[in-house]
């Protein structure tokens, strides 16, 4: 069943991305050939095949308990975007 | 290009340095002062450079022997360096840069390695082709109308080019190993968690790995030794990551066992790709090597495996592109909004398809039926193939099913790019060391060989290159000059 242009809108919104409705179509066309092709992987038998997350798995990897200097207030700042007063500017989240 | 010492591979550079026959300064700048005709490089800052030959020049003098020191190195543009600007290729961090260096670069830094410049990629080390890149076009050294391969194509395309001797590269589904083939190069994928991810941008966190392209495996195998390292900054980080020792000299392939998987060898592989591939074989057979047939049937499933769970972790790595904290911001009425009209405007066509993919695999209703199952899937091919090493010392193939490609030859099948990934995935599934090195011209355009060990089995994978290096005597292999 090809993706509704509705469902690549919804993905985007989830992902936070604008797209233009030509990108939108774009888009639909690219998902539909990828979800097409990932159809080859419905036709394995999985039952009881542990998910594998990791290359090479360890545990219970523990950082040693030392301090150590992170970014200075200034270097931390440096790249934003925007900046006030030591503080990242960010756009309003709440409506006036 | 009149840099002789493009003619020379890192090691030998690093020998004549000791022998004080040049010095550190003459060699950075011999590399600096070739022209970049193939869009290799996005940054390049030739003061700090010559700098910090000069500070491994004082080391030489003082009687320092470190194995490369002095000699300069190329860094794919996804890797942190402070002070120099990391663009992943993308507009979303034009004009960052960031204020500490990654693991490899401060492991560089202590072995002597004066930094060349910052090299091309495809946006995020996202492409098969370096053609994603938000800033230039990158060539291949050995035909300028095609493409150097990808992501990593500005570190292969900088030695393949003669404007380095030796260079760092990452690899999430191939992005090494695949422009090293394209560009007739070797290109080293080490077992993950044995070179530190941290200050590498994210891509996949459970695919990507680290790794060095040079001319011969000894280049390799040398900025391997100084990259492989435990670290703590990296909780992947394998506790017993530092490299053994080798023995590349008096490496053969006598005695030696090779699989090759059908699926690696399928219709998909291009017949001179295929023929090139076969007399290598053959060479290797003479030398005294075994090389069976073997069935891996998963191996088959490897691009949409990949082309789930990698996506998938990218949707969540790329998250952290807001616009807030570093990189392009584009304004808007609201933060959801700015948020949105920043990612959707500065991110590229291919990393948003990547992040639509990902995002729908995690998504309600579909996480079991493409996330959990291409995990399911990951499992099972990393099992086929864990059951040969107790026969096999490596599994062969060749590395891509075609020599390098007209730019923009796919522009209109982003698919077929992707299936073109095939032979280099299940190394980053498994997490396994796995290298290309070169086997020979077909067309004029070189071919590489794909060899992958099991994990943890780096050093030995890489005694066995430089033994089929030597029975195939083609490395160094170094396109024609104009």
């Amino acid at each position: 069943m090809p993706i509704t242009l509705d469902e690549v809108r919804h993905v985007a919104r989830l992902a936070r991305l604008e797209l233009t409705e030509d990108e939108l179509r774009a888009f639909q066309t690219e998902l539909d050939a990828l979800l097409g092709h990932f159809q080859d992987l419905q036709a394995v038998d999985v039952t009881g095949v542990a998910p594998k997350p990791h290359a090479v798995a360890l545990q219970n990897v523990l950082a040693e308990d030392v301090a150590r200097f992170g970014l200075t207030r200034d270097q931390a700042l440096a790249n934003a975007p925007k900046s006030r007063a030591g503080l990242f500017l960010v756009p309003s989240i709440r409506e006036d | 290009m009149s840099n002789t010492l493009g003619q020379l591979t890192a090691t030998e550079i690093a020998a004549a340095l000791q022998r004080r026959e040049m010095s550190a300064r003459e060699v950075a700048q011999a590399f600096l002062d070739v022209p970049d005709t193939y869009g290799a490089f996005l940054h390049v800052d030739a003061e700090r450079t010559l700098a910090e030959a000069d500070a491994a020049q004082a080391r030489l003098d003082a009687g320092e022997t470190s194995p490369l020191l002095g000699v300069p190195v190329a860094i794919k543009d996804n890797i942190s360096t402070q002070g120099r600007p990391t663009t992943c290729a993308s507009r979303i961090l034009e004009g960052y840069i960031p204020p500490y260096d990654a693991t490899v670069i401060s492991q560089l830094h202590g072995a002597g390695m004066p930094l060349l410049g910052k090299t091309n990629l495809d946006e995020f080390a996202m492409g098969t082709s370096t053609e994603n890149s938000a800033y230039a076009l990158c060539k291949n050294p050995w035909d300028p109308t095609r493409s150097p391969g990808g992501s990593s194509g500005g570190s292969a395309a900088a030695v393949s080019g003669g404007l380095a001797p030796i260079s760092l590269g990452s690899d999430t589904g191939g992005s090494i190993r695949q422009p090293a083939a394209l560009c007739g190069l070797v290109g080293f994928k080490p077992t993950y968690g044995r070179v530190s991810r941290f200050g590498l941008v994210a891509f996949g966190s459970s695919l990507d790995q680290i790794g060095p392209f040079g001319q011969t495996v000894a280049d390799v195998a040398a900025l391997s030794q100084v990259i492989c390292q435990t670290d703590g900054l990296d909780n992947t980080s394998l506790p017993d990551a530092p490299l053994g020792a080798m023995d590349l000299a008096n490496a053969s392939v006598k005695g030696k066992r090779f699989a090759l998987p059908r699926e690696l060898m399928s219709d998909a592989v291009e017949a001179n790709v295929r023929a090139s591939i076969e007399q290598a074989i053959r060479t290797l057979e003479a030398a005294g090597a075994t090389v069976d047939h073997v069935d891996l049937p998963s191996l088959s499933l490897g691009v949409s495996t990949y082309y789930v769970i990698a996506p998938a972790e990218a949707s969540s790595n790329l998250g952290r592109f807001d616009g807030v904290r570093y990189g392009a911001r584009e304004e808007a009425p609201g933060h959801v909004e700015s948020l949105m009209a920043t990612r959707g405007k500065k991110f590229g066509h291919e990393v948003k398809l990547r992040i639509m993919v990902g995002t729908y695999a995690l998504s309600a209703g579909y996480y079991d039926a493409y996330y959990l199952r291409a995990q399911q899937i990951r499992g099972l091919m990393v099992a086929e193939i864990d059951a040969l090493w107790g026969e096999y010392d490596a599994i062969l193939s060749p590395t891509s099913p075609c020599v390098a490609f007209p730019l923009g030859g796919f522009s209109h099948d982003p698919m077929a790019l992707k299936l073109m990934d095939f032979c280099t995935i299940p190394a980053n599934m498994g997490g396994y060391p796995a290298l290309s090195l070169p086997c020979g011209l077909a067309d004029g355009l070189p071919v590489g060989l794909h060899l992958m060990g099991p994990v943890r089995g780096d050093e030995r994978l890489l005694e066995l290159a430089a033994g089929v290096e030597r029975a195939l005597g083609c490395a160094p292999l170094r396109p024609p000059r104009a």
